[in-house]
């Protein structure tokens, strides 16, 4: 870790390190602010929220007027997000200028001073914090009032859909990930998955979509088991899968829209006469689904890397969603997106579920998990802590259960 | 990256075909001027140079073809190897798969005992799988074991010159060839027809004409080469999407490997009616392919064009060695100079790069 601090820096003597009193430089701005560290544990070993002190300590201990932190929460449970900011209040109170880059509005209103709305690149405003709303923000940050409480159906549940029974799965490390989780998912129902990334989530979203191997457990789907079987056989029996990763794994950027909303149903018969694709299908589909779901492009023959995040995952949409789905697994769906691409997400995925489909919400946003799910089940270290009913649930809570304090009760 | 201050660079959304087009001839312009240098310091003016090996090539009849004897093999190698390149598979092996696919095509000629029209056919089937095998070989090795493929396709062309050198000088050995490392010539039944007083081979020009299209339709037009060019530009959505990385990789190392199979076979079947000594077979016709393939940047019916170019090259290589007595190798000097070039060139296909003004 105190070689990553004095990374790049030109430190000690000659061609040798002054390692001890690096230590004790550290030392003293940890101490300062109450980052409790040890400055010779290898930085791989390190937690996030730990990696993001000493990537605090680092910009301290060369002598920062300014700390430019940009999204800097997303990783953190509530409890280490009331660390990191009073952490940062300490650091403004010595002097110190922080910019603090995020599209949460309740940080917004909770840390900061003054507050500058960007939208594509132009300043919109720059308010003082203390005379100005989260609502006034939003309206700013879209150019329109967005609602924030969801207009939300009553929830019509119906047959259970999906069952994981005890699953288990390594992560890339081929540490273990998932330790045997287990839950249920019905018609017409949203379950959000909650916890602070990196507990499990990404590799239940991969094992329930046949990308990662189950090492033990079940995973039903309907009546059928649907363990470890192929992404393309699991995929074919109903399953959509909007991925983390859009631009990585959710679309291929050199291809057009048209081809990438193929993406799965190019071998399929309405799509295709024998080996050959049905280009005239696919033309017709693409137009259709450009209209549906509002992507706005000059054609349906541009590429996918030049389309903008919000309209990438509105295509991801439209692909995933064009076979009526009984089971969607949503990672992050809204992450990254601006106010109204993130609104017209939770629109889609609501009509989703009224249409009939279970839904597994996996998101960081925990006002996003609340507004949008009937049940919250949180992750932590790859185990279930819980699951509470969306409306009963509290913030508080949640925030303990995502620091690895089990539920009793729970369902 | 930091470029100076009077300098400008700007991604570009897509390139364009026009600025394909521009950007490759100015490769190809960088490495005739880079290659007028050598001519130069070998005491032969620059444009002395190209133009003999432009007379030589296309002015005379007996040149163009040379020019196209040249053009068939680069051609179906090209061809092959675009097809491979789209799913990121970087076959370096395709001079061993074009001996491969001469010595099936040997055996098919010599100790098969088929007779009559069917041998040319069964030379051409033999000539195909052999390439093809020899290039699933490392096409297993990476889809299975993620070894590198440039180092197993590379690797695997010397095994399969040193099996030809095998062939020829122990069990093969022609009997009639007075103790030459050959093997005895070809029966007429099994000699491709060629072009009057040429050694245009046009059954396997036609041919690779056909695969160009055959291979065009495959990559843009058929569900395997959707599924190629997913492989190829994204393989996490491929893997995301169900796409078998392995059936793909299988796939086009079957075509790339076959492809140069066909063009060995054409080699010992329509040029040399014998095998002979691998460096005479191949002169390097797998290597310069992937220029000719890159070039075409990957698309099958532009190898047609490039291979042309570069049978031009080739066939100039000879006239510039006998009559200005210059060494054949400057040719290959200028192949690796269009590849620098090429490769150096991508960064303008993405990048617009303009002065700044003040």
């Amino acid at each position: 870790m105190e070689e990553n601090i004095i990374l790049g820096l030109d430190e000690g003597t000659g061609p040798f390190l002054n390692t001890r009193r690096t230590r004790k430089k550290i030392r003293k701005i940890a101490g300062d602010y109450g980052m409790a560290v040890n400055p010779q544990v290898k930085a791989w070993q390190l937690a996030v929220g730990q990696q993001q002190r000493v990537e605090i300590i680092k910009a301290l201990y060369r002598d920062a007027d300014i700390l430019i932190m940009d999204e800097p929460t997303s990783v953190l449970t509530p409890q280490e997000v009331d660390q990191l900011f009073s952490t940062l209040r300490t650091l403004v109170d010595d002097g110190l200028t922080i910019i603090f880059i995020t599209h949460k509005l309740d940080e917004v209103m909770e840390i900061s001073d003054r507050v500058t709305v960007l939208r594509k690149g132009k300043t919109i405003a720059t308010l003082d914090t203390s005379e100005t709303s989260k609502p006034e923000l939003a309206e700013l940050m879209v150019g329109r009032a967005v609602v924030f409480r969801l207009e939300k159906a009553a929830g019509q549940r119906g047959d259970e859909v999906l069952r994981v029974d005890g699953l288990q799965a390594l992560n890339d490390r081929a540490l273990p990930a998932l330790r045997g989780a287990s839950f249920t998912l019905s018609e017409g129902e949203i379950l959000g998955i909650a916890g602070v990334s990196g507990n499990g989530q990404s590799e239940l979203a991969e094992v329930l979509t046949g990308l990662r191997h189950a090492t033990g457990g079940r995973v039903l789907l309907g009546d059928e088991e649907i363990t470890n079987r192929s992404a393309r056989a699991i995929a074919d029996r109903g399953v959509a899968h909007v991925p983390a990763e859009r631009i990585r794994m959710g679309t291929v950027a050199n291809m057009s829209i048209r081809e990438n909303l193929m993406l799965k149903s190019y071998r399929y018969r309405k799509f295709s006469h024998g080996m050959f694709l049905d280009k005239n299908a696919a033309n017709e589909k693409a137009r259709q689904a450009m209209i549906d779901y509002q992507i706005s492009a000059p054609s349906d023959e541009t590429a996918a890397k030049l389309l903008s995040g919000g309209n990438i995952q509105r295509l991801v949409l439209a692909r995933e969603f064009a076979g009526e789905p009984r089971l969607i697994i949503a990672a992050h769906p809204t992450y990254g997106l601006d106010v109204g691409a993130t609104e017209q997400v939770r629109q889609v995925l609501l009509k989703q579920r009224e249409r009939g489909a279970a839904i597994l919400l996996i998101s960081e946003d925990l006002e996003e998990i609340m507004s949008m799910s009937d049940r919250i089940l949180v992750l932590f270290d790859g185990e279930v802590m819980g699951v509470v009913a969306a409306d009963e649930a509290k913030i508080e809570t949640l925030g303990l259960m995502m620091a690895g304090t089990r539920q009793s009760g729970g369902e | 990256m930091h470029a100076p201050s009077w300098l400008c660079i700007e991604r570009r959304p897509l390139p364009s075909g026009r600025t394909i087009l521009t950007v490759s001839v100015i490769a190809i312009v960088a490495a005739f001027v880079v290659a007028g240098i050598f001519f130069a310091l070998f005491g032969v003016p620059p444009i002395e140079a190209y133009g003999t090996i432009l007379r030589g090539a296309l002015g005379s009849w007996h040149g163009f073809a040379e020019t196209l004897r040249r053009a068939i093999p680069l051609l179906l190698i090209g061809v092959g190897l675009t097809v491979a390149f789209r799913a990121l598979f970087w076959n370096i092996g395709a001079d061993g798969q074009l001996l491969l696919g001469t010595a099936a095509a040997t055996w098919v000629a010599l100790f098969s005992g088929l007779h009559g029209p069917i041998v040319i056919p069964a030379m051409f089937v033999a000539g195909f799988i052999a390439g093809a095998l020899w290039g699933l070989i490392p096409a297993v090795l990476k889809a299975k074991l993620g070894i590198n493929d440039v180092i197993t396709t590379l690797m695997m062309n010397y095994i399969a010159m040193y099996l030809i050198m095998w062939l020829i000088h122990g069990p093969w050995k022609g009997p009639t060839m007075r103790g030459f490392a050959y093997t005895d010539k070809f029966p007429p039944a099994a000699q491709i027809p060629t072009i009057a007083g040429t050694h245009v081979h046009w059954p396997t020009l036609v041919l690779g004409l056909v695969l160009a299209v055959a291979a065009y339709v495959l990559v843009n037009r058929t569900k395997m080469g959707f599924e190629i060019r997913v492989v190829g530009e994204n393989p996490h959505a491929a893997r995301f999407a169900g796409i078998s990385q392995l059936k793909t990789t299988l796939v086009v190392m079957l075509i790339s490997g076959g492809l140069a199979g066909l063009a060995g076979v054409g080699e010992v079947a329509g040029v040399h009616m014998r095998l002979l000594d691998p460096n005479q077979i191949s002169m390097g016709y797998g290597y310069t392919a992937i220029i000719v393939a890159w070039l075409a940047r990957k698309n099958p019916l532009a190898v047609i064009i490039t291979a042309l170019f570069f049978g031009i090259l080739m066939a100039g290589g000879d006239v510039i060695k006998v009559s200005l007595q210059l060494p054949f190798q400057l040719i290959d000097v200028f192949n690796g100079l269009i590849m620098f070039f090429l490769i150096g060139s991508e960064l303008l296909m993405h990048y617009k790069i303009s002065l700044r003004r003040r």
